[in-house]
């Protein structure tokens, strides 16, 4: 299935070109700029000294020696910072009967996760800063930890939040259909539990901010690595009680984000407090052991699930509990339990069943805060999901192919409402199988599969199907009141040279958003994209927007680009029409020229457009008026979200006398809509996979029973590396969304989202002949050798 | 690591004064004897193009050469490097010795957040000095201490190839 042809599709079209991201050569050269390279004038440094416990009181603080030594500008706990800076509770009000304590930029009498920073140290430089840090006393006491799901459901238990009648945060339920009947008449049922490691982003640039406040302007500028420069922009703001239009939020070049880098964290927070007490530049950047304790982790999920069947192997129900363990607060301001929330939402998306129940239940625990990362919830409910799937095809007799085939949603059923509630406009997985078969030489790989098993070599094959959630409307934060925006905004102005400038608020952390929003400005313009100057992240530059989270940067800001180009050549045409004496209707821009419409011959370039309405309206007919800027703004309507799918395969082999496992090839059938960039777009997918392959295989945040972070370096947190990692063969299906006129929907998730459960069914597939299952991710050589009986 | 006196290490407050030619140019500055030679050549040269990402040797992000050879700036105080000719990433272009690598993954877009990428160069030009033709695993073997966590490594290990094979028909290495 391809897109039906469009004006989109003409011969000339940028959309659908692989053409290279004009930004990336700056970055190829050394020149970046990171906000960890930024120095600006009278810049202090800020250190913190962090908790070694992960529950206890803070008895008394002794600071005196640290703000005495030479160099240092202002030791700030959290009662001074409390003073500036109002409290925030990271709840959403949709998800009913939540709760979490509010926060603080550094903690009055209390640490609730070894890493927290309680005491912050401003210094000439981060080496004299962190001297300080040496110089200050902390009289704790010792609290009980909680320390992992169990601990914390546990009856009589240790309470994180004094006050509260247990741990838990938030708990829901989803009810439909007749559960109970259809396990009670099941002819097979099929049940696991999974688990889920803790991992997190390990961005290559850690986090990192510049605060600059300056007391004569009453104005805020936070230099800050972001993907969300405006959300941060109205957070500042109410929390400092700066007035929104003296705060402003520069996201300059960012070094790897993936949903991390949009959370409020403390440290961020106190730096702003420290800019303002100061009157002066702060800039504070995490170094690797403290991105480790302090930047959001992600997953921790143990999920029960049972799925029945009939007797011809149709899904007839799925039955669900998770469990999930966030931290000991939920993040601010989009929650700890969205990815929860997602798990139990998506279970089950790709196929046709109608009865679903499911339990979520979100803990408190004595760790770091989990929250939102690139794929939230996706990779855990398509694991337990096509895990349960396989379980089922191998009690059947099936292969998973077919039983995938016999049970997804029919191409041509659409639209169709999950037993989940999740609304699907069109998706494409009877399509996607099929390609994924072809591709992936399946048939091939099976033969090829049985005769090396006789040499006592054990390949598995794995395959996952998925759907994704992109283009999020208002339904997703606005709802629950969060000030996140689900618009975007561009300003789209004709030079006097005749050259086009797009401020626009979806912003980029290399993804290319910069390249695509210049592609589809140039393509509806009718202009070379080297013509196009397209400027991102700065609140006081680009329109208010909701910038880069839950794959919307080219479904909604590339419909935004392409809705403000439409009505800026709208405006260049009039004019035209006007120096002309034509019809504007006659009229038409190609390459940078105008001409007529029917014969495409040229009649003026846009640059004498420009020239006219710039330097010389005296010649334009009186009353005339040139608008060539135009702000225009698009939030999504229609569908609530717009779902993308897919399916994953790979193919690898485990070594059963040590446990590795060794990748050989992995796949993927992605339909994302209409492909601007299929060069980026696939970028994006291998990048995506390989974050999905390194929690698959390698990526666990471990603590210890007293709560400490034990792994916290990169040369014990094991990320995936070039030599470990396969070729990764993609092929699209196009089904564009009706939703909008460019017909895109995001990508950046689908690697991720399915590489677990693609990875986790070919070892179980690898392991059929020595009856040895796996169920918890990451799968490393001990579980292997320990599923194997030999360790 | 020519011209290095441990003696310089003894007192942490003192600076001392260190020599290197940089990127072609005969510098010196004074530096703290604790101050690794990353911070050194961001800080006090204002050379940003080389970062930072561990600051133990484990992600290559620091990469740079080093009398000739790719070096982990992280893993060096900057006294160490007194007296050695380094070249950075802002070098290494301005020479053009790289001008074929950097285009070829523009071509291929090897790069997202371009955080990795300068080290990425460094030893991507240092193993094409080494080998002529090196095959996929060779490459992917070169860069296991180079982590991305943007790309999925295969568009730069496509780049490094590329280019191999293009300097390799046009008569050797450049
Ligand atoms: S910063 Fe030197 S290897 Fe990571
Ligand atoms: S491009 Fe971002 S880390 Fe490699």
């Amino acid at each position: 299935m391809s897109a039906p042809l469009t004006s989109l599709d003409r011969p000339n079209s940028y959309i659908g070109r692989s053409v290279p991201r004009p930004n990336a050569k700056r970055l190829l050269a050394g020149r970046g700029r990171y906000v960890s390279d930024l120095r600006l004038p009278r810049m202090l440094y800020a250190a913190f000294l962090r908790s070694p416990h992960a529950h206890a009181k803070i008895i008394s603080i002794d600071a005196g020696r640290a703000s005495a030594l030479e160099g240092v500008h202002l030791v700030a706990t959290g009662a001074d910072l409390a003073k500036i800076c109002s409290p925030w509770t990271g709840t959403l009000d949709h998800f009913k009967g939540m709760i979490s304590a509010p926060q603080l930029p550094l903690p009055l009498d209390r640490v609730v996760w070894a890493g927290q920073a309680v005491v912050a140290v401003v210094a000439e430089s981060r080496a004299i800063a962190e001297d300080a840090l040496e110089l200050i006393e902390i009289d704790y006491e010792d609290l009980p930890i909680v320390a992992d799901i169990d601990s914390a459901r546990e009856g009589g238990g240790p309470l994180i939040n004094p006050g509260s009648a247990n741990n838990v945060c938030f708990r829901s339920q989803l009810d439909n259909g007749s559960v109970d009947d259809a396990f009670a008449h099941a002819a097979h049922v099929v049940e696991e539990e999974l688990s889920f490691g803790r991992h997190t982003a390990v961005t290559l640039e850690p986090r990192a901010i510049v605060s600059d406040y300056d007391p004569s302007a009453e104005m805020l500028t936070v230099h800050h690595a972001t993907q969300t420069p405006y959300q941060f922009q109205d957070l500042y703001s109410r929390h400092f009680g700066i007035p929104e239009a003296r705060v402003r939020v520069i996201a300059t070049d960012i070094g790897g984000s993936f949903g991390m880098k949009l959370h409020v964290y403390h440290e961020d927070m106190a730096v702003v407090g420290l800019s303002i007490l100061l009157g002066r530049p702060v800039k504070y950047v995490a170094d690797r052991i403290e991105s480790f304790v302090s930047d959001i982790h992600a997953r921790d999920h143990r999920v029960r699930a049972r799925m029945a069947l009939d007797a011809k192997g149709e899904i007839l129900a799925m039955d669900v509990l998770d469990l999930t363990a966030i931290g000991a607060f939920s993040t601010y301001p989009r929650t700890s339990v969205v990815e929860g929330n997602q798990v139990i939402r998506l279970i089950g998306a790709p196929y046709r069943f109608k009865n679903y129940h499911a339990t979520l239940e979100v803990l408190f625990q004595n760790k770091v805060q989990t929250s939102q990362y690139r794929a939230v919830g996706h990779p855990i409910a398509c694991a337990v999901t096509e895990r349960l799937v396989d379980m089922a095809a191998a009690k059947l007799g099936l292969d998973p192919f077919a039983i995938r085939a016999q049970n997804v949603i029919a191409d041509d059923a659409y639209p169709q409402t999950s037993p989940t509630g999740y609304r699907f406009e069109a998706l494409s997985h009877q399509a996607c199988l099929k390609r994924l078969h072809e591709m992936m030489d399946y048939d091939g790989l099976r033969a090829e599969q049985a005769e090396l098993r006789k040499g006592g070599i054990y390949r598995g094959i794995g395959i996952a199907a998925f759907v994704e959630i992109t283009n999020p409307s208002p339904a997703f934060y606005g709802v629950g009141g969060a000030r996140i925006s689900s618009q975007d905004g561009a300003i789209i102005s004709l030079t006097p040279s005749g050259e086009v400038r797009c401020l626009i608020s979806v912003t980029e952390q290399g993804q290319g958003t910069e390249a695509i929003i210049s592609q589809i400005v140039a393509d509806q313009l009718g202009l070379a994209q080297e013509h196009v100057k397209v400027i991102t992240g700065d609140t006081e530059v680009t329109p208010h927007g909701g910038a880069t989270w839950a794959c919307r940067g080219a479904g909604i800001g590339g419909e935004t680009a392409l809705q403000a180009t439409r009505a800026l050549r709208r405006n260049i045409l009039e004019i035209a029409a006007l120096i002309l004496q034509e019809q504007q209707s006659a009229l038409d821009i190609i390459d940078g020229e105008v001409v007529d419409a029917g014969t495409r011959n040229q009649r003026m370039p846009i640059s004498e457009i420009a020239r006219i309405a710039y330097f010389r309206s005296d010649t334009l007919p009186p009353g005339t008026q040139a608008q060539l800027t135009v702000s225009h703004h698009f939030a999504p309507q229609g569908y609530p979200f717009a779902f993308t799918n897919g399916i994953q395969g790979c193919s690898l082999e485990v070594d059963v006398e040590t446990g590795f496992i060794k990748m050989l090839k992995h796949f993927i059938v992605e339909d994302c809509g209409r492909v601007i960039n299929p060069m980026l777009v696939d970028e994006q997918l291998r990048g995506g996979i390989v974050q999905g392959l390194g929690a698959a295989l390698f990526e666990e945040c471990r603590y210890s029973e007293t709560g400490q972070l034990v792994n916290g370096s990169l040369a014990d947190y094991l990320v995936p590396m070039p030599m470990e990692m396969p070729d990764i063969v993609i092929a699209h299906v196009e089904t564009p969304t009706a939703d909008t006129e460019l017909g895109a929907k995001g990508c950046g998730e689908a690697g991720t989202a399915a590489a677990s459960a693609c990875v986790l069914n070919a070892v179980n597939d690898a392991l059929t002949p020595f009856d040895a299952t796996i169920n918890s991710i990451p799968i490393t050589p001990t579980k292997i050798l320990k599923a194997l009986k030999r360790f | 690591m020519s011209g290095f006196d441990r003696s310089l290490l003894d007192d942490a407050d003192e600076t001392v004064r260190v020599r290197f030619t940089v990127n072609g140019r005969k510098v010196a500055c004074e530096v703290a004897p604790r101050e690794t030679l990353v911070d050194c050549l961001r800080n006090a040269l204002e050379l940003t193009g080389t970062h930072a990402g561990c600051e133990m040797g484990a992600c290559g992000a620091c990469l740079v050469q080093l009398d000739g050879q790719a070096v982990h700036a992280c893993l060096m105080f900057a006294v160490q490097a007194d007296g050695a000719r380094i070249d950075t990433i802002e070098g290494l272009t301005e020479s053009g010795v790289i001008a074929d690598l950097q285009a070829e993954f523009h071509r291929r877009n090897a790069l997202q957040c371009g955080f990795c990428t300068p080290g990425m160069l460094v030893n991507a030009h240092e193993l094409l000095s080494q080998v002529t033709r090196p095959s996929r695993k060779d490459i992917r073997d070169a860069l296991s201490g180079n982590y991305c966590r943007c790309t999925g490594y295969e568009a730069i290990v496509d780049a490094i190839d590329a280019v191999a094979k293009a300097r390799s028909e046009s008569g050797g290495v450049t």
